[in-house]
Formats: structure tokens, sequence, C-alpha cells
């Protein structure tokens, strides 16, 4: 009597969307408390919490925010593979609105324009940048890949035009509590993260955004027919897409106390989709999952962090990285599936039938 | 002189020609006049610009750019992609430094050697994209991310080459009158380009891609060999990416794990300048050899000023992307209606 029922809820429990990226997550948090003992020992230092774990969460946020931006936009079959480039220039303007120098005197306390306006001009500049985005893909109609690899290949080249090809160093101190500050024991980029995760969480599911959102990904000419705004929802995804790289890149600048227009922002693409496909959100548009694109990151950092903790050198993240994105695309793949299926019936008859 | 570059009788066939060109070529020669502009203003503005070394630098400094952007060019035609190709070109420097440098091995092992390693890597990537009906992006994604960490578990430092068999290949240039030379690198690419070209025009293989492009399943229903292609065109890709180490490792006398960072990016560029629809089915190699000097041509003209800086590359690469992409759906447009 009971073993049905059981089987049934592990099936249940396997079925559901978040099973395999919380199962990843869990298991590399194992993995990384076996290799490194003290991983999981948060402890309490200069009124914060401190450990690996925190230091997890707070260098995931800025790819949880770009990760959350991304789901929407492969929700809708598109890819922004320009958000690194938009983090590089969103870190040039914040910087260069800050301005300042160490020979100015008390560099510490002075910001050429308020906090505010610098924080603001960040990201209406990534916003602008989405902008872009969105009406290439809209209304000149390119592939997504194509039209934002344009602000890709140009973009870097404007933020070293913003910086004029320096590195800008920020030295007004309110700015770092950004990326390195704490509110109630937790890093504040944390709550940059998931406050905005919240709010589009609530937008979608308060609204008819997310079923908007999902008819678009599904079938995009017969949500146009049923009278969804298809074209303006698309410009205001990739809007928010770059939007989210622009928050990211507040932190990252105030993180490092700088702004390279060459660096920063690094493969951050290739880590949000990444990060993405993890959550268990189809690239082929339609299916997303926000909490599954949270976990996905946070899979990313772990293990970063487990491969710094572990003593091997950092290069073997590349490796692992991408055998697990190897394994992910093939566990998702109905092909591959049933590959597996059939050669696993061949070996023992009998049960299957 | 000027009579021979422009017989008066050859004018109106060539006019009534350029009237009846077939829409198909338009982009291809918008791509070459491009090319012709640019050279003609650098020529006309810049002292020294208008030499043949300043040209054969083109093709010898880009030689490795344009291989690798032939094997691009055929994975786009059906409608894929391939960001694997950097990488590959960086393991391939890597594998050929190692072998060479740190266990003797003879450069004649080792090039067939690394060229089939590339050629495999492509192969395995078309595998996954075919049999598992994986996204090409993706595939090559995460392919990408292999090799550069493959290469990094190798070696993080340079290593450089001096072997006398290298050293000889990286200073042997093939005198083409006067002055004028081109490196053996340059030839390699030439000749990569035109069997790119008659791979793409003369082959089964080649007329299968386009097929593919043009539409897969149609393909499938006229009984061509599509999922082979398919796997074949990545493993050509791998095989031009690895060439194209080869090439790089004449030209630097070193493998190194940073080399060709982000080159993906400007072989999708040439690619695309050079008149290739990313839709796939439509394209030809020899826009693409144009689509690579274009780039070569506008960085050459940034040296040439002097007063601007590197940067601008980056920004007018961009600034064309978008001209030849907005063209191309302007094209596509028009064959609709």
């Amino acid at each position: 009597m009971a073993a049905p029922s059981q089987e049934s809820l592990f099936a249940r429990l396997t079925a559901h969307t978040l099973f395999w990226p919380a199962a990843t997550l869990l298991l590399l948090l194992v993995v990384s408390a076996v290799v490194s003992p003290g991983f999981l020992r948060i402890g309490w230092f200069e009124g914060h919490l401190s450990g690996s774990l925190i230091d997890v969460l707070n260098r995931a946020a800025p790819l949880m925010l770009v990760s959350i931006g991304m789901t929407l936009v492969i929700a809708v079959r598109g890819l922004d593979i320009s958000v690194g480039a938009v983090v590089a220039i969103s870190a040039a303007v914040a910087a260069l609105l800050i301005g300042g120098s160490i020979s100015t005197g008390d560099a510490a306390q002075v910001s050429r324009f308020p906090l505010g306006i610098a924080v603001g001009g960040a990201l209406v500049v990534a916003a602008l940048c989405g902008l872009w985005n969105g009406l290439l893909v809209v209304k000149a109609g390119m592939q997504p890949i194509i039209a934002t690899l344009i602000l890709m290949v140009a973009g870097r080249g404007i933020a070293q035009l913003i910086t004029d090809g320096q590195i800008l160093t920020i030295y007004y101190s309110p700015y770092f509590f950004i990326g390195n500050g704490f509110l109630f024991g937790l890093p504040f980029a944390l709550f940059i993260a998931l406050l905005t995760a919240v709010a589009i969480h609530v937008v979608l599911t308060h609204t008819a955004l997310g079923l908007f959102i999902r008819s678009i990904g599904i079938n995009p000419v017969a949500a146009h027919v049923a009278g969804v705004r298809a074209r303006l929802i698309t410009i205001c995804l990739y809007v928010f897409c770059s939007f989210t790289a622009g928050l990211a890149a507040l932190i990252i600048s105030s993180n490092v106390k700088s702004a390279d227009g060459n660096n920063a922002g690094q493969l951050m693409e290739l880590d949000a989709i990444l990060a993405v496909t993890l959550g268990g959100t189809s690239l082929a548009g339609g299916r997303f999952s926000l909490a599954g694109t949270i976990i996905g990151a946070l899979v990313i950092q772990t293990l970063t962090s487990m491969i710094y903790s572990m003593g091997v050198p950092p290069e073997v993240n590349l490796v692992v990285k991408a055998l697990l994105v190897f394994a992910v695309m093939l566990l998702q793949s109905p092909e591959f599936r049933a590959t597996m299926r059939r050669l696993a019936f061949r070996g023992e008859p009998g049960p299957a039938a | 002189m000027n009579a021979v570059e422009r017989p008066a009788v050859a004018a109106p066939p060539a006019l009534a020609g350029l009237r009846r060109i077939d829409p198909k070529y338009i982009p291809l020669a918008a791509t070459i006049s491009l090319f012709v502009a640019i050279a003609g203003a650098g020529s006309l503005f810049y002292d020294g610009f208008f030499a043949p070394q300043v040209f054969l630098n083109l093709l010898i400094d880009n030689a490795f750019l344009s291989i690798i952007a032939v094997g691009m060019t055929f994975v786009i035609l059906t409608g894929g992609i391939d960001l694997s190709v950097g990488s590959v070109l960086a393991l391939t420097t890597m594998v050929s430094a190692t072998l060479v440098q740190r266990h003797g091995a003879s450069p004649a092992l080792v090039i067939p050697l690394v060229l089939a390693l590339g050629a495999l890597f492509g192969l395995a990537q078309g595998f996954l994209v075919q049999r598992f009906r994986l996204q090409p992006f993706i595939v090559t994604l995460a392919g990408m991310f292999l090799a550069r960490g493959l290469c990094y578990l190798i070696s993080t430092e340079s290593i450089s080459i001096n072997d006398p068999l290298y050293t000889a290949i990286a200073q042997a240039r093939v005198p083409l009158g006067g002055d004028a030379s081109l490196s053996v690198g340059a030839i390699i690419a030439l000749l990569v380009v035109a069997g790119g070209v008659w791979l793409a025009h003369a082959t089964q293989f080649g007329r299968t891609v386009y097929a593919i492009g043009g539409s897969e399943s149609s393909a499938v229903l006229m009984g061509l060999p599509v999922g082979s292609t398919l796997i074949r065109v990545y493993g050509l890709s791998g095989f031009c990416s690895a060439l194209a180490g080869v090439v790089t490792t004449f030209y630097m006398l070193s493998g190194y794990s940073l080399h060709a960072v982000g080159i993906e990016l400007d072989a999708i560029a040439a690619v695309v300048i050079g008149g290739t629809l990313l839709r796939g089915g439509v394209g030809y190699v020899v826009g693409t050899l144009f689509g690579v000097l274009i780039l070569g041509i506008i960085q050459t003209l940034i040296v040439f000023d002097g007063t601007l800086s590197s940067w601008w590359t980056r920004i007018a690469i961009g600034a064309l992307l978008l001209l030849f992409c907005l063209l191309q759906r302007l094209f596509e447009r028009k064959r609709r209606t």
C-alpha cells in the first residue's frame, strides 16, 4: 500500500522543475563541505555574518541580477549576449560621474555629482542599451544573437571611449556600500538581487505579464493574433535585461572600486546563459523559472568557490563548467533521454514491459 | 597604362552587366565595393598607404582569422554557429608548443596530430548538435569553455617555440616581385579560401550545406545526407580552427592559452560583413575573405592615422556589423514582397 504512494511522491519530486537545479546545488554544497570543512561555517565578524557561504551569496549577486533579466529575454525566444559589454559601459558611466582622483585631497568624500545621479545615470545608460537591443530585434527584425552581438562588439569600445582607455579608480567611499556594505548582517548586494527578483516575481504573478511572456515564447504569432502586445513587451524585456546588467555593474564596480572598460563583466553573458539553462529554463522559449535561475547562479558561484577552496588551480573551473553544461544540456534533450532509455532497457529486459 | 586599365569597348557591357546583376550577388558586391572604397580613401588621405606590401600585410596579419572565418562560413550557411573556434585555436597552439618544446616531438608528427584533434573536437560538437538536437550556440559555448580550460590545464604561461622548422617557416617569405612578399601562413590562408570556394560550389557537400540552410526539412525530403553533413560541417570548422592554430604558431612562435580570445566574434562579424545571411542558405566564401580584409583594413587605417585610439576599431566593427545586418534585412524584405 505504502510503496506506490512513496514512489509517486518521489516521481512528483523529481518531476518538479526545481528538483534538478536544487539537487545540483545541494550536491555541490555537500562536496564543498567535505573537501573544505570550514565551508559551511558561518561566523559573526565586525557586525555582519561572515564565512564562505556569505561570500558565495555576495559574489553571486551580480550574476543573479543579470540572469534574472536574461531569463525573461530567453523566455520570449530572445538572447542577450551584450550584457557583459553593458556592465562595462554602465560601470564606466558611474565611475565617470563620480570622478575625483587621489590628488584632489579628500577624495573619499568628494563626488563630482551626487551619488543618486551617478547611480541613476549608470542605470539610465544601461536601459538605453537595452532599448537599442530591443529596437534592433523587434523593429529591424534581426536575430537576437546578432542584434546583441553588435553591442557586444562595439560596447567594450564605447566603455573604453568613456574611460579614455584607462581603468578608472573610484575613491568616493559612500559608493563602496553597494558592493561591500552589509544590511542586517547580510551583504547589501544580495538585497538588491533578491528585491529585484521578488519585485519581478510579484509583477509576473499578479498581472497578466507572466502569461503574456509565456504565450509569446510558445508562439509569438499566435500571441500577437490573440491581442498580446508582443513587440512592446519584448522591447521592455530587453530594456529590463540591460537594466539588471546596470545594477550588476554598480555592484561589481563598487566591489572592486574601479571601472575597467576591457575586463568588467567579461564572459558574464556566458555565465548568465549558463545559470538560466541550469535553472531549467528552456532555451526554446515559453518555459521559464526565476527561482531556478537564482539557484543556477548560486550553483555557478558555489562551484567557483569550491574549486578555489579545494586548492586546485582555478583554471580547472572552466573545464568543470564546460562538463556541467554538457551534462545539463544532454539531460534536457528528449532525444538523449530516449537513447539512454533504449540502452538501459536493452540491458535488462522485463520490468519495462 | 590608362588605356589598358579602362578599355573603351569594355565599358558598355560592364554597365549593362551591372544593371542585370543577379540580386543574390548584391551583398557580395556591396562588401567588395566597401573594401575598395576604404582602400581608396586610405590611399588618398595617408602617405604610403597605397603600397602592395600594405595590402599583403592584411593577408599576413589576418591569415588565421581568414582560415577560421572560412570554416565559420560553412557553419553559418547551415544556420548554425561555432563559438569554440578561438579556444580550439589556442588549444592547438598549446598542444603544439608543449609537444614540440617539452617532449621534443617532431613537427612533422605534431602538425597532423593537432589538425586531427581539431577536426575531432568539431565532429564531437557536430554530433551533439545533430544527434541530440542541441542548440549549436550552447554546445559550442560549452566547447569554448572546455578547450580554453584544457589550455589552462596544460599551462597558464606562454610557451615559446624555437624548433628550427617552425622558425624557418615563420621567417620564410615568398617574394611576389618588387619588395612585396607573402608569409607561409598567408599562402595557407589563400589556399583555404580557394578550397572553401571549391567545397561550397563544386561538391555534393557544399550543395547539401546550402540546402540545409535553405530548409533542413526539405533537404531531408530530397534525400540529401543532412545528418552526416551537419556533423562534418562542425568537423570542418574544428579543422579550420586547428589549422589557424598551426598558422598562429608560425606567426607568433609560441603557444599561449590567451591567444585569439574573442576571435569568434571577429570571425562572425567577418562572415556577416561578407554577405552571408545568419539564417543560413545564402552567402559566399569569397565574401568572407573580403569581410576579413575589411576588418583588417580598418585596423590598418587606425594605425596609419595614429591619432585614433585602438578602441575605435571595436566601435567601427560594431557600426559596420549594424550597417550590414540592416542591409540584409532590407534585401530579405524586398525579396519577400
